[in-house]
């Protein structure tokens, strides 16, 4: 059984998406998600756990046919530490899902509102499970499409909900496809589709242009997908008109499994020595990210509703980990994955949060807000929190990812980006401040709905939150583990 | 030259690829849109089908004489996955057409982004 984990990994959530489409009633589609989500979750931390204990990298071959034949599923430190973050958030999200998905969704559509929720989670537990760089296509295109569908879905709520589906349908796909062109010109040289085998082989090719242009396609399909800036510009409608358990799942999860795969392909594939990775891409990266951190947090102080507001924050959060990626060293790395799983965390309850005031008719903006602090103050002080985490304030996990991200910055020499990566930072206080200025400062106005929290609704958000301090202040194990997982693509070379 | 000509099979694949990513790009009309992706995809199955043909090779059949010369599969059978997925996402890719013309009355981009970007607009009608 333990010997089957990494595949059970993926096909447990795939093939209970099926049955769950066959459920009707309200609830027992999501009671079976609960407990498939929570299945996974446990799957992936026994996977953690077996993984840290041995310091081994855990191959599964399929069919019993071994590498380069056969596809391989490979779980090492990185993908055991992307893992947990994936199915701990699918979970509970899920836990929250119930009461958002009903007050947002009509109720003949619960049990495919499920099926697409779980097979969006398989295709990213599958992208990061899978050693064959084709599988990883596949699995993007199933979690994609399943996305598509969900975030679709919002239009019971908001019509805008379709045209942004639309947008980052056509997009997406041009970035998978992109993505695929590269892995053709790969194949080409190499006649192998398997990650190891791709870099072992690449090392006789490096030097033709070929190599270059695979390389460019590659990473601009990843760069749509991950929304880097200036490619980001599908996320914001996308998140904002999302039905709320949609926003709070793809803003945690669905960028952070493509920076995983941009990780996997440039560093296991390419390796950091290759010319084009050191010459060209980690400096694209480093500016890119940069600008991206400005871009997202002014954009976000500029917003008056809340789901764009964190989504365009999430636009300066991913260009942290671009920064993190581009320094091409071990410590930059392991800032970029710390930030990752801390990033999915304070995302994850922020937008848990917001739904709990969207759910209840209308969307939340900072007027209808306003005095909401006194209201509902465990909703409220979650996004405070959240907020807070965003900068990176002492205690919060945001603060760790932030210290070693500059860190390995001043490391490098890089002091004028540690400056400016501060500086953004800083920034992002503003956005938080308008916030509590609105919920807190202000009185709530007399003709304004009543707004309502219980301890089931808000209790999900509180976990993430509650992680988000316990991972800021007992930091230890998880740095240690993203330095392994960083470690990893700088070691032995493969 | 004769390398040029050699190599017409990718000169096609670029220029499909182009055409499609400009349908994508120029068009406003959501359905050119689509098949512009459908050309764009198309191209990259057209490359990667002609990377698998070796010249003379017949069809990958065993038939147990090792000097028999076939052509590779395994792009032919990736394709295969990609055709099922780009068909799965034109699937998507129009029924949210269908969904947008009944929600928005219009299938042009220009008159869906006034609505966009109007405030209050967006409530489900």
């Amino acid at each position: 059984m333990m010997h089957h984990l990494p595949i059970l990994q993926v096909i447990v959530p795939l093939m209970a998406a099926p049955f769950v489409a066959l459920l009707r009633g309200r609830d027992a589609a999501w009671a079976v998600t609960t407990l498939v989500t929570g299945l996974s979750f446990a799957i992936s931390i026994l996977l953690y756990l077996q993984v840290t204990a041995s310091g081994q990298t855990l191959i599964y071959n399929l069919g019993g046919w071994a590498a380069p034949v056969g596809i391989v599923y490979v779980i090492d430190a990185a993908s055991a530490l992307v893992l947990p973050v994936i199915t701990g958030i699918g979970f509970v999200v899920t836990l929250a899902a119930r009461h958002l998905v009903s007050a947002e969704i009509a109720a003949r559509d619960h049990a495919l509102f499920y099926t697409a929720w779980l097979l969006t989670l398989a295709g990213m537990i599958g992208q990061v499970t899978t050693g064959d760089a084709f599988n990883i296509f596949v699995f993007l295109e199933i979690s994609s499409l399943s996305a598509y569908a969900l975030v679709a879905m919002g239009a019971g709520r908001d019509r805008r909900a379709l045209p942004a589906a639309f947008n980052y349908l056509v997009l997406g796909t041009v970035g998978a496809t992109f993505y695929v062109i590269g892995l053709g010109l790969l194949y080409m040289l190499t006649g192998t589709l398997n990650l190891e085998d791709l870099h072992v082989r690449l090392a006789d090719v490096e030097q033709t242009r070929a190599v270059f242009a695979a390389m460019a396609f590659i990473a601009l399909g990843l760069f749509l997908k991950i929304a880097i800036f200036p490619l980001h510009f599908w996320l914001v409608p996308a998140y904002s008109y999302a039905p709320s358990a949609v926003s709070a799942l793809m803003a945690a999860t669905a960028t952070k499994v493509s920076i995983y795969v941009l990780i996997r392909v440039m560093f296991g594939v390419f390796g950091y020595s290759f010319m084009g990775v050191s010459d060209g891409l980690g400096t694209l990266l480093l500016a890119l990210g940069i600008a991206g951190a400005f871009a997202g947090t002014l954009a976000a102080i500029l917003e008056t509703d809340l789901k764009r507001l964190f989504a365009q924050s999430s636009i300066a959060q991913l260009g942290y980990m671009a920064i993190g990626i581009g320094i091409l060293t071990p410590a930059g790395l392991a800032a970029a994955f710390l930030h990752l799983f801390n990033h999915a965390l304070m995302k994850g309850a922020l937008f848990l949060a917001v739904g709990i005031i969207g759910a209840q008719g209308g969307r939340a903006t900072l007027k209808s807000i306003e005095g909401a602090g006194r209201q509902i103050p465990m909703t409220m002080t979650a996004i405070l929190f959240g907020g807070l985490a965003l900068i990176g304030v002492p205690l919060t996990a945001g603060f760790i990812s932030k210290l070693y991200l500059v860190r390995a910055l001043i490391e490098s020499d890089l002091w004028m980006l540690a400056a400016l990566t501060f500086v953004s930072s800083a920034l992002a206080l503003a956005y938080v401040w308008k916030i509590v200025e609105a919920a807190w400062l202000k009185p709530r106005p007399e003709n304004a709905p009543i707004l309502r929290e219980t301890p089931i609704i808000w209790g999900p958000a509180w976990i993430l939150i509650l992680a988000t301090f316990g991972f800021g202040i007992f930091a230890g194990p998880l740095v240690e583990s993203a330095f392994a997982a960083a470690q990893l693509f700088f070691g032995g070379g493969a | 030259m004769s390398s040029l000509l050699g190599q017409w099979n990718y000169f096609l694949v670029i220029i499909l690829m182009m055409l499609g990513f400009y349908a994508v790009i120029a068009r406003g009309n959501l359905v050119k849109k689509m098949v512009g992706l459908n050309i764009f995809q198309t191209s990259v199955f057209l490359l990667y089908i002609s990377i698998g043909k070796v010249t003379g090779g017949t069809a990958p059949i065993l038939t147990g004489d090792p000097s028999t010369v076939y052509s590779n599969p395994l792009p032919h059978v990736l394709i295969l996955t990609a055709i099922v997925v780009g068909i799965a996402t034109t699937a998507v890719g129009y029924a949210l057409i269908i969904r947008i013309q009944e929600s928005f009355g219009s299938i042009e981009d220009d008159e869906i982004n006034a609505v966009m970007e109007a405030p209050d607009k967006g409530a489900a009608s």
